[in-house]
């Protein structure tokens, strides 16, 4: 179900400027940890872009998920084994990634988010679905073609703690993948690593440290430094910055877009923080219970949701501005998320949905309880599946 | 106790008297690599009503200082010294048994995580009715009509069964609920609320906040919730307090602190937050650098090293100790007078934000 675009979004980031220092701000208040000159800001689009109303598209497509599915089965216990209904964790997601672009992923926890990520790697079989790496399908490669994916698709983790060996120097952590793959880079592995560790802003001579020698900060790093090491065109990221403080968590983010630009990357971000994919992403989906509630291009999602639950969510973020917050006004979900092994018939939202209690007839209610929404589209430019998809009765960001 | 600290400001209703005082104070733990300075010489005021928000991020002293209000430091290494005041009664020469019956009746505590604060082996409504029957010489079944009554006010449903449910049968968002019902029962003036949102989603999160707030409303006690994100406290906080390496760098109305901060630190915390709000313009800014070690931290002023306003020549950032005017309206710990720092908050920081 794509939704016309209305000509009036609120929208229009600075096609392409190399946006220079603001001549506010002092010289030097930007040494960003040691990263090169290049342009600030991003530069990449898709879809439909507000400002000439023309679909602008770059770069060709480099992934390409449709119908994917990833079902967890439940054992049960006693005399009887019959097979119990399984945990639909992604229930049928379809979306198409061009080269250099970040899709961000949203949701709250147990939506699906990081297991779609994981699917998408291989690192989990998926249940049913395709997924086409520059247009070869990939789904459920084995063996030696698994192998030859992984010099093409990399993962960064959450956790820093809990992703690298403490075991471990970052120099065999970070040269791990190149002994894998029995690659010798010129020059040898050492000084490759070494030029890893200095680009992603860690000293080269602490090549024979441990993990617990460095913090938080440091650790997203090596993570960072060795997901790069194989010069990958897709990362997953699994919310690479929810476990840093915010000063950190910027120096991150920044990180991540330089190395991007850099290497031309592609990057699938997974993150609960709505306003860190709002910044890092070119477009978002929001997920819930499995399914994409709504893609579209990050600026119109931001300022034009449709889909009541990514209004719920957008209205739950407390802005760090107490006058604009004191307007604000709050779309409160009732309840807790329902259960993934069982989920809501219908539209999956549909228990908690503040639209379908407040605003819809008895006839539109039993519509959303009956009748699976479509789908969104592998290609739409604002993708919404809900049936009755409309604007917010109030604003609300 | 001391001076009114609150400037007049329209809209809030007048604060009552000050009700928790902390004076100079410090937390220290003595460890093998020295000792370490986790809070160094913190002076705030509370009012009766009032919601204080402390910020910083982690290791900057904001939950060790929750934990010494509460008495939580007794009986271990750690070395306290100065004055928390409540009511007029200094909780840190408290004898055990008087601290005791104050803890959970004046002063409670919500924490951040609540699988790890509930006790997995009692129901829910056993850890509630305790709370309460500490404090109330009442019968068991009064104290479980309580019980229930409070498990209601905090918005669980089916209070009369979900009582005898263990905690792992709660949702995150419903721990959570229980462990402010458990904080709530006794009527606490004060409750210091760590981190209660930051192990939740956002929509659970909007929920447990505006739990809060009505509660506060209808109970008329004081809060300190104590947390890294500055949106949260935007929602709740009258007062903020910004921590830095066991110190207060600013403290402020809410409405000075967003609008008109004059610490390097707090531009620092504002600059290097993505806003939802707003159509991005350009890279983050983030603060350079690491939090400071507090078994030796930087001299002069603990910021020093990160600042990008520092002038050693002319202020000696690097060696001279900022002072802080616990009570004054809105205190700074920063060399740069105060009219330069206002004039490059204008210029300089106020158009990236």
């Amino acid at each position: 179900m794509n939704a016309t675009p209305s000509p009036e979004v609120p929208s229009g980031r600075p096609a392409d400027a190399p946006s220079e220092v603001p001549s506010g701000v002092p010289a030097g208040a930007r040494p960003d940890e040691g990263s090169p000159a290049g342009p600030p800001g991003r530069r990449r689009f898709s879809g439909r872009r507000t400002e000439t109303g023309n679909r602008v598209e770059l770069g060709e497509v480099l992934l390409e998920v449709e119908d994917l599915k990833k079902y967890f089965p439940m054992k049960t216990s006693g005399l009887f084994r019959r097979p119990a209904d399984p945990v639909k964790a992604v229930d049928g997601i379809s979306f198409r990634l061009r080269k250099g672009e970040t899709l961000g992923v949203v949701g709250e926890s147990g939506c699906g988010k990081s297991t779609a990520g994981r699917t998408i790697l291989q690192l989990l079989p998926p249940t049913a679905g395709t997924i086409r790496y520059k247009g070869r399908d990939i789904t459920g490669v084995t063996g030696h073609d698994l192998r030859m994916l992984r010099l093409e698709m990399q993962m960064i983790f959450q956790d820093p703690y809990g992703s690298l060996n403490p075991r471990q120097t970052i120099g065999s952590i970070v040269g791990a993948p190149f002994a894998i793959q029995r690659i010798d880079p010129e020059g040898g592995v050492k000084a490759e690593v070494q030029r890893l560790m200095e680009r992603v802003g860690l000293n080269p001579e602490h090549y024979n440290r441990y993990p617990h020698e460095f913090s938080g900060g440091q650790r997203q790093r090596i993570g960072i430094a060795r997901a790069i090491g194989l010069r990958p065109s897709l990362i997953v990221c699994d919310e690479p910055v929810s476990a840093l403080d915010v000063s950190i968590q910027a120096q991150v983010v920044n990180l991540l877009e330089d190395i991007q630009n850099d290497f031309d990357l592609t990057y699938v971000f997974v993150a609960h923080d709505l306003s860190v994919v709002r910044h890092i992403s070119d477009r978002v989906a929001v997920m819930y219970l499995g399914k994409i509630m709504e893609m579209a291009d990050r600026d119109e999602l931001y300022g034009d949701p449709l889909h009541p639950y990514t209004q719920a969510l957008l209205s739950a973020v407390p802005l760090p501005d107490p006058r604009k917050e004191n307007k604000r006004a709050r779309i409160l979900l009732t309840g807790d998320l329902p259960s993934p092994i069982n989920p809501p018939s219908g539209c999956v939202f549909h228990t908690r949905c503040p639209r379908f209690r407040e605003e819809l007839t008895e006839q539109e209610r039993k519509r959303c309880v009956e009748e699976v929404p479509a789908q969104v589209p592998l290609d739409a430019d604002h993708g919404v599946a809900c049936h009755y998809a409309g604007p917010a009765a109030a604003p609300v960001l | 106790m001391s001076i009114a600290l609150s400037v007049e400001s329209g809209e809030r209703a007048p604060g009552g008297a000050v009700l928790l005082s902390v004076r100079d104070l410090r937390v220290r733990f003595p460890t093998e690599d020295g000792l370490v300075k986790a809070v160094d010489g913190l002076s705030f005021d509370l009012r009766q009503g009032e919601t204080l928000g402390i910020v910083g991020e982690s290791g900057s002293g904001k939950s060790v200082t929750s934990q010494a209000i509460m008495g939580l430091y007794r009986g271990t290494r750690a070395e306290i010294s100065g004055l928390i005041s409540f009511d007029g009664v200094d909780l840190l020469g408290l004898a055990d048994e008087d601290l005791r019956r104050r803890r959970g009746k004046d002063v409670a505590m919500v924490f951040q995580d609540p699988l790890s604060a509930l006790h997995p082996y009692y129901t829910v409504g056993n850890q509630v009715v305790e709370a309460y029957r500490v404090h109330h010489d009442t019968t068991k079944a009064a104290a479980r009509q309580r019980a229930i009554d409070m498990l209601d006010r905090v918005g669980i449903p089916n209070p009369a069964k979900r009582i005898d449910q263990y905690p792992h049968e709660f949702s995150g968002g419903m721990r959570q609920r229980a462990m402010i019902a458990m904080a709530l029962v006794n009527d606490p003036r004060l409750v210091i609320a760590d981190e209660p949102t930051t192990a939740l989603d956002v929509t659970v999160q909007a929920q447990i906040l505006d739990l809060l707030v009505g509660l506060q409303k209808e109970f008329g006690s004081s809060i300190i919730i104590i947390t890294h994100d500055l949106g949260v406290v935007a929602e709740m906080a009258n007062e903020i307090l910004v921590m830095y390496a066991g110190r207060a760098v600013e403290r402020g109305e809410a409405e000075e602190l967003f609008y008109a901060p004059e610490h390097p630190y707090t531009w620092g915390l504002l600059q290097s937050m993505p806003r939802m709000d707003r159509l991005r313009i350009e890279r983050l800014r983030p603060i350079p650098g690491n939090p400071p070690s507090l078994i030796s931290p930087p001299s002069g002023c603990a910021f020093h090293p990160r600042c990008t306003f520092r002038d050693d020549a002319r202020l000696g950032c690097a060696q001279v100790e900022p002072g802080f005017e616990a009570d004054a309206p809105h205190p700074v710990r920063c060399l740069i007078p105060r009219d330069e720092r206002t004039r490059t908050f204008q210029t300089q920081i106020r158009p990236s934000l």
